[in-house]
């Protein structure tokens, strides 16, 4: 099952796309990253895992530039997005393709509308160019024949890929999956790994694929990150971290009901809070 | 001590509110002009906040215009002065009655409506995809729903106010028996046009606060389902206060 | 984008319809003159008190509204008031020696104008001013009466007291 790595010619494999140095964010005092360092090669599929709650999806938003961090860069393309103006991160993040976690349709107008968005939104391309991007879209994700079907009539695995025709609609650069996988049948999941790797390689864009579905993402990923306590745990490929020497790393692969990430919830000490209850 | 902290804290969270709601403001009216330039969305709000409400503003109109034929003739009867109930009712309609039950109503049907869309929006992610996809929300999606409060609230006013006068002498006339001629034309010898422009006004600046209101709730509504249902009540229950303090207000500035 | 037929016609409709209940109102429920139409001519009338009248108030002879009173002003070289009256053009036989009065409309009428015709063979013309004028009730000055009569002053005033007694 190791992950295919087809050769693009004329991409030099170790020019990263984006590149996260010495992040540190905290919400309050509460500190989220405290020295967070990683790349993404470009033209690749790498998967950032972590423990529910090390801030994955805080991550996300750094790098689009959503949220700023206290310290530290975060390099797109060698552009730093924390100090661009609002136009110019408009016009980065239309470089970027989003996948939501539960798709984020709009629940107003239907699949070809919600496809057809991007391009309404941003280009004057006439209707029936526009038509044909949609269709093709589509096509790709398989749902051609549900154009015309509105958002709530959709099924979670229909839903999340249309939103992935729609981040597709204007060729970026770079694809973001949040989550791709929660919730699906195994079934739709198989689609949705198979889009992600074809649309990866068959269109020689770069992937990020933040989960932590350690099954899927072991088919899936050129290089994985582990994300823990704030910081890189580990980093590599699938084989690396599945013998990796870190406990915490361990657990997560392994997933191990306890280890670093404890199982029970800090408590007073058994016994005495059960001999003080019999008054 | 405890309590003067509290206090404090609510009234700082008070100012503070009132800044991001005016800072909010300032953006959907800088994102005015482009939202201007898709007339579909905004023939879709006036639909949703004026179209639909017309059954509610017309059924109350009507039963407001009845009640204060009610009211009216059973007071202006005990000077005999019945035939003032036209002038009565219409004054008490265009000036007062009309703006401010139309805006609480509006508050209550289409200010609700409004917020649960755009908070719903926000907890579902629609309105981060949207900034994903570098639209920008409060053009997309804010700027024509205020537009379209903003157009609806005057013209629902004033069908309300038209139904009312309408439900008044339905009563008067027809069920109480006030001369017909003499309830019309003492009407139109008291009121005035500018008793009507003053309604009018009324149900502008009413307009824009609640549908301000509104939008605001619902774009800063705490993205899970407890805090758009928050939102929706705050909306209702700020529209109103707001409503019932600018009528003094703008009263006491016309008069 | 686009907004479904239904919607537009719906939408349309509701627009319509506030505009018609507008025009209702503004037509319907309030006095027909907006401005006085098929033109108008200005007369004046100085009175020593004009109690609570203001502009816009009606000017009517026999009841029937001809005309609105324009402005209201004092004059400091005379120490009277001032008060424009805008007359409909249709009534143009005003005699020149007809009374202007300020009367009270009702038990909570407000005040207007009310002019009786006199005699004179020559008309009111724009600019013209109405001579003979009642002054409006002020309650001080009937109260001042109503004492100087008890208090036995010439006969000229007691009529009015004999009859404010009963």
């Amino acid at each position: 099952m190791a992950p295919t790595q087809p050769e693009i010619p004329g991409t030099p494999a170790t020019d990263n796309l984006v590149e996260i140095r010495d992040v540190h964010y905290s919400v309050g005092n509460r500190p989220i990253f405290s020295g967070l360092t990683l790349s993404i090669p470009r033209g690749r599929i790498t998967a950032v895992m972590g423990p529910s709650g090390t801030g994955k999806t805080t991550l996300l938003r750094l790098m689009t530039g959503q949220i700023r961090p206290d310290r530290g860069q975060i390099l797109f393309d060698g552009l730093d997005v924390a100090t661009l103006s609002r136009k110019e991160l408009y016009e980065l993040r239309l470089r970027m393709g989003m996948l939501f976690q539960n798709g984020a349709l709009l629940t107003d107008t239907d699949v070809f509308e919600n496809v057809a968005f991007p391009l309404r939104e941003h280009t004057d391309l006439p209707d029936n160019l526009i038509r044909n991007i949609v269709l093709t879209k589509l096509q790709a994700v398989g749902l051609r024949g549900a154009a015309e079907l509105m958002p709530s009539e959709l099924s979670g695995g229909m839903a999340r890929r249309v939103a992935l025709a729609r981040a597709m609609a204007t060729d970026p650069e770079i694809l973001i999956y949040d989550e791709p996988f929660t919730g699906l049948d195994p079934i739709s999941m198989g689609m949705i790994v198979r889009l992600v790797r074809q649309m990866n390689y068959a269109l020689g864009i770069t992937s990020i694929v933040v989960s932590h579905d350690v099954e899927e993402l072991s088919i899936l990923a050129d290089t994985s990150y582990i994300i823990a306590g704030g910081k890189v745990a580990a980093a590599g490929t699938f084989v690396e971290l599945k013998d990796h020497n870190s406990e915490i790393v361990n657990q997560f692969m392994h997933g191990l009901a306890d280890g670093p990430v404890a199982f029970h919830y800090p408590a007073p000490d058994y016994y005495e809070q059960l001999l003080t209850d019999k008054e | 001590m405890n309590l003067l902290r509290e206090l404090l804290e609510n009234l700082r969270q008070f100012v503070a509110t009132i800044g991001a709601t005016t800072l909010f403001l300032g953006r959907v009216l800088g994102q005015v002009p482009q939202a201007l330039l898709r007339p579909g969305l905004i023939i879709d709000q006036i639909h949703n906040a004026g179209a639909l409400s017309l059954v509610i503003i017309m059924t109350c109109g009507l039963f407001v215009g009845a009640v204060l034929g009610l009211q009216g003739y059973d007071l202006l009867q005990r000077f005999g002065s019945e035939d003032a109930l036209g002038t009565a009712a219409a004054l008490a309609l265009v000036k007062e009655l009309g703006p401010v039950v139309t805006a609480l109503l509006f508050a209550g049907r289409a200010g609700t409506a409004l917020a649960s869309e755009i908070g719903l929006m926000r907890a579902t992610d629609q309105l981060t995809a949207m900034e994903m996809m570098a639209v920008d929300p409060i053009r997309r999606v804010v700027a024509p729903r205020f537009l379209g409060g903003v157009i609806a609230m005057p013209l629902l006013t004033v069908i309300f106010i038209a139904v009312g006068i309408f439900g008044v002498q339905v009563v008067g006339v027809q069920m109480f028996g006030v001369d017909s001629a003499s309830f019309w034309s003492q009407m139109r010898a008291s009121v005035g046009v500018d008793d009507v422009t003053e309604g009018i006004v009324k149900g502008c600046v009413f307009g824009f606060a609640c549908s301000l209101v509104a939008v605001y709730e619902g774009y800063t509504a705490i993205p899970t389902a407890e805090g758009v249902g928050r939102a929706t009540t705050r909306t209702v229950v700020t529209s109103a206060v707001l409503t019932l303090i600018l009528d003094y207000m703008l009263t006491a500035l016309m008069l | 984008m686009r907004s479904s037929r239904a919607v537009e016609v719906s939408t349309g409709l509701f627009v319509l319809l506030g505009f018609a209940a507008l025009f209702f109102l503004v037509t319907q429920i309030t006095d027909r003159e907006l401005t006085i139409a098929g033109g108008s001519y200005e007369v004046q009338a100085q009175f020593e008190n004009v109690g609570s009248l203001k502009p816009g108030a009606a000017v009517s002879m026999s009841g029937v509204t001809v005309g609105r009173v324009d402005s209201i002003t004092y004059d400091q070289q005379i120490y009277k008031a001032v008060v424009k009256l805008r007359i409909n053009s249709a009534y143009n036989r005003i005699p020149t020696d007809s009374d202007a009065a300020i009367m009270t409309s009702g038990l909570l009428g407000g005040q207007y104008i009310g002019i009786t015709a006199g005699g004179a063979e020559e008309f009111l013309k724009n600019g013209d001013r109405i001579e003979l004028v009642q002054d409006a009730f002020v309650l001080e000055n009937l109260i001042n009466q109503l004492f100087a009569s008890f208090a036995g002053k010439p006969a000229g005033q007691q009529p009015a007291a004999e009859e404010s007694k009963q």
